[in-house]
């Protein structure tokens, strides 16, 4: 068996064939893991006990001649804003440190339903809050392609455990990017699925109007496998909604792309640009029709994201408080507690953004910042809803850039600001709740590319039917 | 440009203790960030109703009742307890010990 070559499907069937048991699968992974995170540094825990164990009832039921399907014995790693149960869950901060969760999220129970293994949890910038995973508290990530670059982020313990073939898909979590951009830097496929899709239940909330939980995976297929099992409604997020049934408004036959030119504009990479495009050009050979598209207010997307996600943000982390859990500064009197608490506690980037937010929603500033906000953001829903119409203008699917430049230098970029631009074709799709995915198609001098496919609301299958078919005809 | 004094105030709203050195940083970061932020007035949002949630869900409710969850047995609820309480920085029995508000 070797890792680099297995996916969730080769792998079943080499259990199923008896080529290797789900345990040494798993010893395997946990071996890899054991060499290698090191110097990647994108697992924190890994949770062996509980995978071994796993493990063995799976190799139990192949000994009785049951059959195994979907995703059952098929290692996975979780990134560490994810609660699984009596396993430590830091958010990449020293805040949490020692906190144990306490119960599953029900992305976790359902994997568990499903016969996944639990792997791991993987590194990620505190509380999700970054483009680069240089922002945790247990330090850099490196990407497994080029040891000297960022692996993206947050997620990006999630996207170089899978890259590395350190477990066969990965979750992670999309506040603004945080699956697709590092997916892009990694070389691996990462998914966002519609807000709603996925619950939230058991994932320590960032942005919560924004927040998604998606999936790494080596290819589409992966990805989709892991995404039937965690979908759907569920009664502990109250946000979670049914998606819709297959393809039914988007048209496969004559599939309408668009190419949204302001994804192409300032501050892209020309190789990006140009291999991007080279991309897209496969779909001709199935007849597409590819136009070019304009999404004017997408130059303002950055902005509405950078009000939005800091204020709810500000509100999410005020529960950290050194009482009930966590790091607690063990000061004698309340006030001086939380400040203190609160100021060893979080990092630099979590305190900045607090402040930030608590500043665009104090008195007399929250009209002028936060309800601005939420009035471009139903701008910008609206005009990808208009985009995405049967009519003659309209288009079936958005294809763009996932990010602006290739996996960057560790400690390249220093000014908060330009660390934030790395996220500028990512957080539309947040803002308007739509699913997106990020698929490998080609490099530059061995430097992955992301080509990101936008979807209507809702029709997170049908982004999936786009990119497998991308797959099969990039070669 | 955001002053350090609004930063001293911003940060004791957010419970966040900064030194001096801190709120000269951070005046800096936040400053340069609303900087970019500003290019949304630009925007013309006027009869434009902010969005509440992007999927249109209103109130979500549930019936009012026992669901299918088989509740917990009393040893299991103790067991669930001490999980959390033990996270606790201190406490007292079965209760967090928090420290004093008044003095």
């Amino acid at each position: 068996m070797k890792l680099e070559n297995l996916t969730i499907e080769s792998a079943r069937r080499g259990m199923i064939k008896k080529e290797f048991t789900c345990t040494e699968l798993v010893r395997a992974c946990l071996d890899k893991i054991k060499k290698e995170n090191k110097e990647i540094n994108d697992f924190l825990e890994t949770t062996e006990k509980l995978a071994l164990e796993q493990a063995q009832k799976i190799d139990d039921k192949i000994e009785r001649g049951e059959k195994i399907e979907g995703i059952e014995g098929i290692p996975i790693a979780i990134k560490d804003n994810i609660l699984v149960e009596d396993y430590k869950c830091t958010a990449g901060s020293k805040i949490l440190e020692k906190y144990k969760a306490v119960y599953d999220a029900t992305v976790v129970k359902k994997l568990k339903e499903a016969g996944a293994i639990i792997i791991g949890k993987t590194n990620l910038d505190e509380f999700a809050m970054g483009s680069s995973t240089e922002n945790s508290a247990y330090g850099v990530v490196k990407n497994p392609v080029d040891k000297t670059r960022v692996p993206g982020g947050s997620s990006g313990g999630s996207a170089a455990a899978v890259a590395a073939s350190h477990c066969l898909g990965a979750l992670g979590s999309d506040t603004g990017g945080s699956v697709r951009q590092p997916a892009s830097f990694c070389g691996v496929v990462g998914f966002k699925p519609s807000y709603g899709a996925v619950s939230r239940y058991g994932l320590i909330a960032l942005a919560s109007s924004l927040d998604q939980i998606g999936i790494f995976g080596k290819n589409t297929e992966d990805a989709k496998l892991i995404f039937d099992v965690i979908k759907g409604k569920d009664e502990m997020d109250s946000t979670t909604v049914n998606l819709k049934p297959k393809t039914q408004d988007p048209k496969f036959k004559n599939l309408r792309i668009g190419i949204p030119k302001e994804y192409f504009g300032e501050g892209i990479n020309e190789m990006v640009k140009e291999k991007i495009l080279k991309a897209i050009d496969v779909f001709k050979s199935i007849g597409a029709d590819i136009k070019e598209i304009s999404l004017p207010l997408t130059e303002y997307a950055l902005a509405v994201y950078y009000i939005i996600m800091p204020a709810e943000a500000s509100a999410n982390l005020a529960r950290f408080d050194g009482i009930r859990y966590g790091f607690s500064a063990d000061k004698k009197n309340l006030l001086e507690n939380y400040l203190k608490t609160r100021a060893d506690g979080f990092g630099d980037e979590p305190r900045r953004r607090i402040m930030l937010g608590t500043y665009v929603l104090s008195a007399g500033y929250r009209d002028a910042y936060y309800g601005k906000a939420q009035r471009v953001r139903a701008l910008i829903k609206k005009e990808f809803d208009e985009i995405f119409n049967s009519s003659a203008d309209g288009v079936d699917i958005i294809l763009a850039p996932t990010a602006p430049t290739v996996a960057f230098k560790i400690g390249e970029k220093k000014d908060p600001l330009s660390m934030y631009l790395s996220d500028i074709y990512t957080t539309p799709a947040n803002l308007a709740g739509l699913p997106a995915i990020s698929i490998p198609c080609g490099d530059i001098d061995g430097l992955p590319i992301g080509l990101q496919i936008i979807g209507p609301q809702f029709y997170d299958d049908f982004v999936f039917e786009v990119a497998q078919t991308f797959g099969q005809l990039f070669k | 440009m955001i002053s350090k004094e609004q930063i001293e105030h911003v940060a004791k709203l957010a419970r966040i203790e900064l030194t001096e050195k801190e709120q000269e940083k951070y005046s800096h970061d936040l400053s340069s960030i609303l900087d970019y932020i500003d290019k949304l007035g630009k925007v013309d949002t006027k009869d434009v109703k902010a969005i509440q949630q992007i999927t249109g869900l209103e109130t979500v409710t549930r019936k009012d009742a026992t669901g299918n969850k088989k509740p917990a047995s009393p040893a299991g609820r103790q067991e669930t307890r001490n999980k959390i309480l033990e996270q606790a920085p201190e406490k007292k029995g079965n209760y967090y010990k928090v420290p004093k508000i008044l003095e």
